[in-house]
């Protein structure tokens, strides 16, 4: 059975000498009776959703099914791409990739849960950004997927991913944390920097709340999926300078579930609480939903 | 503390925007589908709870509409359903409903079939694209669909869950789990059968062949994918 602690992780993986991918693929081989070759093409098939879903929306302007978002992705790609930007094209064409799976998902397009349909844009543009930026091929970053599940799993046996539950820092956090930790790894980072980068990413974005407006997985939905692809990919790079967390990562996982249950229910995905009760939160709802 | 496979967390593949109020629901009414035995004319979708509330903007209408044509969750023309009922001449009616202290992501289908039989299946997507079916024809019964599931109608009688325990042991396969209901002793039972193997045809004519046996339905899990 996959180990329930972060620092168990490290210690496996130290005592085997294994990256937390390679951890991973052993123990889902294990659970699920699939064979190696089986388990590693069942991620590719997630990668390719996630290649497609990350790239729709740059090329052309896809509208969400309630016309509330769409759009941004493109308009990200098209700034990219004149040059002229603050933060350099990598990160800005990093944000675009982010949007546009969001976008993808309100359209009603094919995205893989990642681990939430809400939070479905950051780990493929976490993934695909650094890859490109690095060299890494395909099989790089369908390791990192494994990784960026590994670290999931122990974020979902000691919290939760649901942001029904924890609000939107189990959503979004958690999608941000687990890209942290496999581009870390992507670098040639330790299984300890890997959760170091989680712990930072999580404690950064800790409290978040879940507040969609008129309910749908679109304000401000998609855009912090951008801002969560910015936290992992900058996070990396605090981690492989050798920046440690002061609180561990287990500890931090903890802290998270608590916050969670201690959100009101009005901030946990019920659009009751936070933006989606701003007078024009509600002006939306309204024009989506009539009364 | 739960144990969780990699592809829990990464996964599923689905159309979106939500996993409960859209890949769930398309999986919830894949089932009812299968249940009702295809030949489908016309479908009334009651929706209880929150999925009577947001069924627009989340497309709960088209992923359920989907379902009933038997697509999957991450098939693409998923969105399109609702012209593709058109095309085959599928009546298709949604009406808000309180289903009382159900899930509030829960929807009954009311399904005509091509011989003026109708189906009443009620179900719930309880989250992450998982369904729960909780009722069938008015009968009380629950199963999730995550593992292959044998569904019978049999009267109330002695030995026939061995007639039926039997014939699975002849095919080598083992029974995960099973649950009986039945509203009256001496009556009619239904009972929902998980195996840990996919059911064939082949085993359903075996099992039909009881005579005890009324009716017998398999779903076979639907299996992750896309391209």
């Amino acid at each position: 059975m996959f180990v329930s602690t972060g620092g168990e992780l490290i210690d496996i993986c130290s005592l085997e000498d294994t990256p937390i991918w390679e951890y991973t693929i052993r123990e889902e081989m294990e659970k699920s009776e699939l064979t190696r070759v089986d388990v590693i093409e069942k991620m590719r098939k997630n990668l390719h959703v996630m290649l497609s879903s990350s790239m729709l929306a740059q090329e052309k302007e896809i509208k969400s099914v309630s016309g509330l978002i769409g759009g941004d992705a493109y308009k990200l790609r098209k700034y990219a791409d004149r040059g002229n930007t603050l933060t350099g094209s990598f990160m800005v064409r990093a944000m675009a990739s982010a949007l546009s799976s969001s976008e993808v998902n309100a359209a009603m397009g094919r995205i893989v849960a990642s681990p939430t349909a809400g939070s479905c844009g950051i780990l493929p543009a976490v993934i695909i950004s650094a890859a490109e930026m690095l060299n890494k091929n395909e099989d790089d970053m369908i390791n990192a997927l494994f990784t960026a599940s590994g670290v999931g799993i122990i974020i979902a046996k000691n919290a939760t991913l649901a942001g029904a539950e924890g609000g939107c820092q189990a959503e979004c956090g958690s999608a941000a944390a687990m890209g942290s930790a496999a581009v870390v790894e992507m670098m040639g980072g330790t299984p300890a920097q890997a959760l170091n980068a989680a712990a930072m990413v999580l404690k950064n974005i800790l409290g978040l709340v879940c507040d969609p407006v008129a309910g749908l997985v679109e304000v401000p939905c998609a855009k912090r999926n951008y801002a969560g692809t910015v936290s992992a990919l900058t996070t990396a790079d605090v981690a492989m300078a050798g920046v440690e967390s002061k609180i561990p990562f287990d500890e931090v996982v903890w802290a998270m579930s608590k916050v969670g249950r201690q959100l009101p229910p009005e901030l946990r995905e019920t659009a009751q609480g936070g933006i989606a009760v701003t007078p024009t939160g509600l002006k939306l709802k309204k024009e989506i939903f009539g009364q | 503390m739960r144990d969780y496979g990699v592809f829990d967390i990464l996964g599923p593949i689905m159309i979106g925007p939500s996993s409960s109020h859209t890949a769930g629901a398309a999986r919830l009414a894949k089932v009812a589908g299968i249940i009702a035995g295809g030949n489908i004319t016309k479908v009334s979708f009651l929706l209880h709870g929150s999925f009577a509330k947001t069924y627009r903007g989340h497309g709960t209408d088209k992923a359920l509409v989907a379902g009933v044509l038997n697509m999957d969750p991450w098939d693409e023309n998923l969105k399109d359903s609702f012209k593709i009922a058109e095309e085959k001449g599928i009546e298709i009616i949604f009406a808000e409903t309180d289903l009382g202290d159900v899930h509030p992501n829960t929807v009954k289908f009311i399904i005509t079939k091509m011989d003026g039989s109708i189906t009443e299946v009620i179900g719930s997507s309880i989250g992450g694209g998982n369904i729960t079916v909780i009722n069938i024809d008015s009968q009380v019964v629950e199963f999730t669909g995550e593992r292959p599931t044998i569904l019978t109608s049999h009267k109330d009688l002695p030995g026939v869950i061995s007639k039926i325990s039997s014939i699975l042991y002849e095919e080598n396969i083992n029974i995960a789990n099973m649950r009986v209901f039945r509203s009256q002793k001496g009556k009619m039972q239904t009972m929902a059968l998980e195996t840990d193997s996919l059911i064939s045809e082949d085993l359903m004519d075996k099992i039909k062949n009881i005579k005890e046996i009324e009716n017998v339905k398999f779903i076979n899990p639907l299996m992750e994918g896309g391209n």
